[in-house]
Parts: structure tokens; C-alpha cells; sequence
């Protein structure tokens, strides 16, 4: 029996230091940060910038020097940090998982504390290895050893997740697994987000990784200073500095593509045959159509071939031997980079979009997947230096308050 | 009468020195054990008390068998307490510094974690440094019940346990038709001992050590 998950709290970092004795600068300087419930924020930084140390702090792991942590408004800074941190997830690069045990004892570990029955553990290990995509029957007593380096990763978020904290930390929990499994992770946590509606605080030094995963990006550099805080779509088109945009890299707009879906860009509609129609009919349709070329789709409604116009006469009026292979087909879920990987290797500039089951729905071409892009940047340009006015209106309305204010005292 | 001889008429006797050898190596050892990882546990953190712990218990180690016990017998008298305190005194060295070393070869990202979902410093322990610690330490108990073995015949100069008896009775009477297979049957009894006791460790270590990290 599913139960009904803990969606997120927010959390608020308040004038958050933290000073090593000895070093005479702070490690982390003064963070300021509203996290709102529910949502992904990614702080990205280089390597020694703080990031890590800064995440830590939220569930005390690094006690802050100063300042304040908030947790669904409730100051946490001088609970007791084992209460604490068994109510916020935590997964690490390393996965974390404790050899000894088996993955089921992992996973058991933070209801057993919190001293959930024993029932509710077993039924919560399983839906828990579900959850992450493990066979529980398959991975209940495995030992850490026998995963793969994804599929520890897993069972790390599955422990983090059990005992149903609102809170996530996750500090570079896809840095030590390769290219293709960090790809299918990503994913995965996106797809459990939609799910749990966590607050996840995640550290990266991934920008591409922060782009694809963040509702909201922290871009930070030395000494944990916030240079920029914003959507994704605003720093990639509008970063706030040049330290911003050295860390976005080059490529911004490509980048963007990855914001995007093929089902936000016009997908026009091609003449099509299917391979059930008389050999008239499609020659017809081809005579008819005011494209070169036709799409024959399979019996299921799937794209088959691209028929050119001469293609059924130099086959002898065979379709089995007549036009070329859909190779590629992208759908309408896939982003804007895919299909323009897609439409740039297909021969003539155009790949068919197709539906859950495979079936055709629309084509998208070079130039309606330009003028899409243009549009996007546009208005993504237009956003920003909307968003900038706001920020300089707010900005001004409150040191004019502030002068006002002063000036009131000095009359008083 | 050839050493075969001697056995058949004296095994009665040699069993029960057997017995008193085992029984005193063992005792001590469990003392031995809970101290040794006591003083590891207490000791591991600190840079310098974990130093210190190792060169004393290796200090000990250094002072020859015979004269830790001949000092001892003018402070607690002759029979078994020199010989139990010696015995575990001796012991220590191996135990402590392998539960030094595994407890600090824990692998900090695993005690990172373990604090960060929430275990308090004591669940920590019990739970995941100490288990993933128990191979080295278990490996040191072993190597110092070997030690023990050898050492605890020389308890016999204190009056105490165990089949020294045979072999210094033996080395007592040298020339007499006896002598040398006294000496024989005490020797090779502390060696079958000694095997049947690494034995038993390797089936603790099957038993006890969790198969996610068996070698």
C-alpha cells in the first residue's frame, strides 16, 4: 500500500558563514537563499567554491559559524542535528551504501531509526526499490558490491528517500558513474520529481547537468557568493557577469535547445500513404502533394519511407523496392538539440515526430526548427531584460525606502 | 622408553596441562580482546592518543617474557595472577593497533554518510565502524592468541598453568631418560594448540564477518 508522500518544505539560509579557525577568510560568506517548497535548485561552482561545504550546513553536517537555516520556517540551526538530518535526505557521489548490509538493511536504516513497525519497513523497501527502478525481488538482498556503479546510486536515493523526508540534499550523486548511466539518472530523479514534489537541493560542477535538472540555478563562486540565482533559461540567455558566462561556456544557445521540447515547436503536417493503399492512390497523392517527396507509413501508422516523386517508376512500381528507410524519428518529447541532431544528419533536412506508440503525428524541418529557436531566444531575451527591470524597479523602490527611512530618523 | 611410550603412560597429565594452557590463553584473550578494542575505540580519533596507545602496548611487547613475569611475582605473588596479567598485557599490542588502523581506514564518505542520515555518534559506531573495522581487528586477535601460545609456557617459571610444566620440568632434568621427550610432547602439544586455535578463528571469521564484505 502506497503511502501519501511528504511533498517539500521551503528553506531559507540566512546570513549563512562558515569561518575554519585558523584560515582567515570564511569558507562560505554570508549566504543569503530562499528555496521555495518543491522545487530543484542546483548550486554549481567550481571545484573549492564552497558549494558542498554550503550544502552540508543544511543539515548541520558543517555547523555554521552564523546565521540561520530555516526549514518550512522552523529554525533548525540549534535542534539537535541527529532529529535533523532524519528528516532531510542526504545522497552522496559515492553513493554512500554501507558494504555490510544488504541493500533492503540500507534502505531500512532511517525508518528503523525513526522506529517505524517492522511491516511498514518491509512494504516501504520495496515500494522504495520500485520507486528507483530495482526489481526488489532481484535486489532485496544483494550487497552493495554486486550493483553496478548506477545502480548503487539508486539504492543511495532510495535511502535518502525512505524514511519520506520533505528535503533532499544531493551532493554530486552523479559524478563518479559515466556518461550514458549519469544520463539515464538525471532522468530518473526527473521523473521521481514529478512523482514527489521533493524540495531537492543539488551540487554540481556539471553546468549541463545543473541546466537539465534545475528549476532554479545558484551559480556560485569563491566563498559560496551567489553570482547569479535564476531560471535556467536566464542565465543561459542573459548571465549576470562575465564569471557567469564563463562558467555557462560556450554554446548558450545550443544549450537552450536542451530547455526545449519538439511538442513546444509547430510540427507540420506531410502527405502521407499508407502501405495498404493501391499503388493508384499513391501516385495520385505524389502527383498531387506540392512536396517532392511523400511519407509511407507501416501498417501501424508508423514512419516507413520517404517517396520521391521518380522513386515508384525506377522500382518498377514496387513499393517493397521504392524510396529510402525513415532511419530516424524523434518524439514529441525529445528536445530541441535531439532533433536538430536528427534533422542535421538526415540527408534532406527533415525527421518525422512520432507519437507514445511510435506513430507518425508531423515532421519538423530545418526552417520551422530555426524560426522555433529564434522565437524561443526572443522571447527568452525579452523575459530577461524584463525580469532586469523588475530587479532595478525593486532595487530602487527600496533604496529610496531606505533613504526615506533614514531621513525620517535624522527628523525624529 | 621412546617418545610413544612416554605419551601412552603420561597423557592423562599432558591433557590436563593441554586443558590448563588453552584455558589460560583463551581467558586472556577475551580480556585482552575487550580492552585492546576499548582502548582502540577510546583512542582512534585522536591523532596522538592513538600514537600513544600503540607505543605503549608495543613497549610492553619489548620486555622479555621471563622478567615481566619475575617482576611480577614480588607485586601479586607466584601461580595464576602473574601469569593472566602478563598474558594480557601481551596480548594487547596486535589488538590495539589493527582496531586503530581499521577503525581509522573506514572510508570517511561511508562515516559522512552515516552521519548524514542521522545516526547519532554511537549507532555509528556499533553500526558501521566497528563492523566494517572487525576484519583487521579479528586479524590481530589471532595473531596475538599465536603469540600468547608460546608465551604463556614460560608462566610456568611463576608456578602457573599449562604445559611449560612439561618442558621446564624437562629442561630441569636434562640427561635423564625422560628429559627430552618432556620437552617433546610439552613443544609439540603448544603447536597442536596453537593450529587447533587458528582453526577455530577462521570459522569465527566465516560466522562473523559479513559476507557483503568477505573477501
Amino acid at each position: 500500500m502506497p503511502e501519501t508522500a511528504t511533498s517539500g518544505a521551503s528553506i531559507e539560509l540566512e546570513n549563512l558563514t562558515k569561518r575554519y579557525p585558523g584560515s582567515p577568510q570564511p569558507a562560505v560568506d554570508n549566504v543569503n537563499m530562499e528555496i521555495r517548497a518543491g522545487e530543484i535548485v542546483i548550486f554549481v561552482g567550481p571545484s573549492g567554491c564552497g558549494k558542498s561545504t554550503t550544502l552540508k550546513m543544511i543539515n548541520r553536517l558543517i555547523e555554521p559559524t552564523g546565521g540561520r537555516i530555516r526549514i518550512d520556517g522552523e529554525d533548525v540551526t540549534h535542534m539537535d542535528p541527529v532529529k535533523l538530518r532524519r528528516k532531510v535526505g542526504y545522497a552522496i557521489q559515492t553513493s554512500g551504501l554501507f558494504p555490510h548490509m544488504t541493500v533492503a538493511q540500507n534502505i531500512a536504516l532511517v525508518p528503523r531509526m525513526v522506529g517505524w513497525s517492522k511491516a511498514r519497513i518491509r512494504n516501504r523497501v520495496e515500494e522504495m526499490l520500485d520507486l528507483v527502478g530495482l526489481d526488489p525481488g532481484e535486489f532485496h538482498g544483494r550487497y552493495p558490491r554486486q550493483l553496478s556503479g548506477g545502480q548503487q546510486q539508486r539504492v543511495g536515493v532510495a535511502r535518502a528517500l525512505a524514511a519520506d523526508p520533505p528535503v533532499l540534499l544531493m551532493d554530486e550523486p552523479f559524478g563518479a558513474v559515466d556518461p550514458i548511466t549519469r544520463d539515464h539518472l538525471q532522468d530518473e530523479l526527473i521523473r521521481l520529481q514529478h512523482e514527489l514534489h521533493k524540495t531537492i537541493v543539488f551540487v554540481t560542477h556539471d553546468f549541463d547537468e545543473a541546466i537539465k535538472l534545475g528549476d532554479r540555478i545558484a551559480v556560485l563562486r569563491e566563498r559560496s557568493h551567489i553570482a547569479q540565482f535564476d531560471t535556467p533559461e536566464a542565465i543561459l540567455t542573459n548571465p549576470a557577469d562575465d564569471f557567469v558566462s564563463g562558467f555557462v561556456g560556450a554554446g548558450a544557445a545550443l544549450k537552450r535547445l536542451n530547455l526545449s521540447r519538439v511538442r513546444d515547436v509547430e510540427i507540420t503536417d506531410y502527405p502521407t500513404v499508407t502501405v495498404d493503399d493501391p499503388l493508384q492512390e499513391i501516385f495520385s497523392k505524389l502527383r498531387s502533394s506540392g512536396t517532392s517527396e511523400i511519407l509511407l507509413l507501416d501498417k501501424r501508422g508508423r514512419p516507413y519511407k520517404w517517396l520521391r516523386r521518380g522513386d515508384l517508376m525506377r522500382a518498377k512500381g514496387s513499393l517493397a523496392r521504392a524510396g529510402t528507410l525513415v532511419h530516424d524519428t524523434v518524439t514529441r518529447d525529445a528536445t530541441l538539440r535531439d532533433a536538430l541532431e536528427a534533422v542535421l544528419t538526415d540527408s534532406s533536412g527533415r525527421v518525422a515526430v512520432t507519437g507514445r506508440r511510435g506513430e507518425y503525428t508531423g515532421v519538423v524541418d530545418v526552417e520551422t526548427l530555426m524560426n522555433s529557436v529564434h522565437e524561443l531566444l526572443e522571447a527568452d531575451r525579452l523575459e530577461a531584460m524584463e525580469h532586469q527591470h523588475d530587479l532595478e524597479a525593486l532595487r530602487s523602490a527600496q533604496t529610496h525606502a531606505e533613504q526615506e527611512g533614514a531621513g525620517g530618523e535624522r527628523k525624529a | 622408553m621412546n617418545f610413544w611410550e612416554y605419551l601412552g603412560t603420561r597423557h592423562q597429565q599432558l591433557l590436563t596441562d593441554a586443558y590448563q594452557h588453552a584455558s589460560a590463553v583463551f581467558q586472556c584473550m577475551v580480556v585482552a580482546t575487550l580492552l585492546g578494542v576499548l582502548i582502540g575505540v577510546v583512542t582512534y580519533r585522536s591523532e596522538w592518543a592513538g600514537n600513544l596507545a600503540t607505543t605503549t602496548t608495543s613497549t610492553i611487547l619489548t620486555v622479555p617474557s621471563l622478567a615481566m613475569i619475575g617482576l611480577l611475582i614480588p607485586i601479586v605473588g607466584l601461580g595464576v595472577p602473574p601469569t593472566v596479567i602478563a598474558l594480557t598485557l601481551y596480548g594487547l599490542l596486535p589488538i590495539v593497533r589493527n582496531s586503530i588502523v581499521g577503525l581509522r581506514g573506514v572510508d570517511p564518505s561511508l562515516v559522512d554518510a552515516a552521519t548524514g542520515i542521522g545516526m547519532s555518534r554511537v549507532m555509528r559506531l556499533v553500526r558501521v565502524e566497528l563492523p566494517l573495522a572487525w576484519p583487521p581487528i579479528l586479524t590481530g586477535i589471532r595473531v596475538s592468541t599465536q603469540m600468547l601460545m608460546g608465551i604463556a609456557a614460560i608462566a610456568a617459571y611463576a608456578s602457573g598453568p599449562g604445559l611449560g610444566n612439561v618442558i621446564f620440568r624437562g629442561l630441569g632434568s636434562l640427561g635423564s631418560k625422560n628429559a627430552i621427550n618432556q620437552v617433546l610432547a610439552g613443544t609439540l602439544g603448544i603447536i597442536v594448540l596453537a593450529l587447533l586455535f587458528d582453526a577455530a578463528y577462521v570459522l569465527i571469521g566465516r560466522l562473523t564477518i559479513p559476507r557483503g564484505i568477505r573477501a
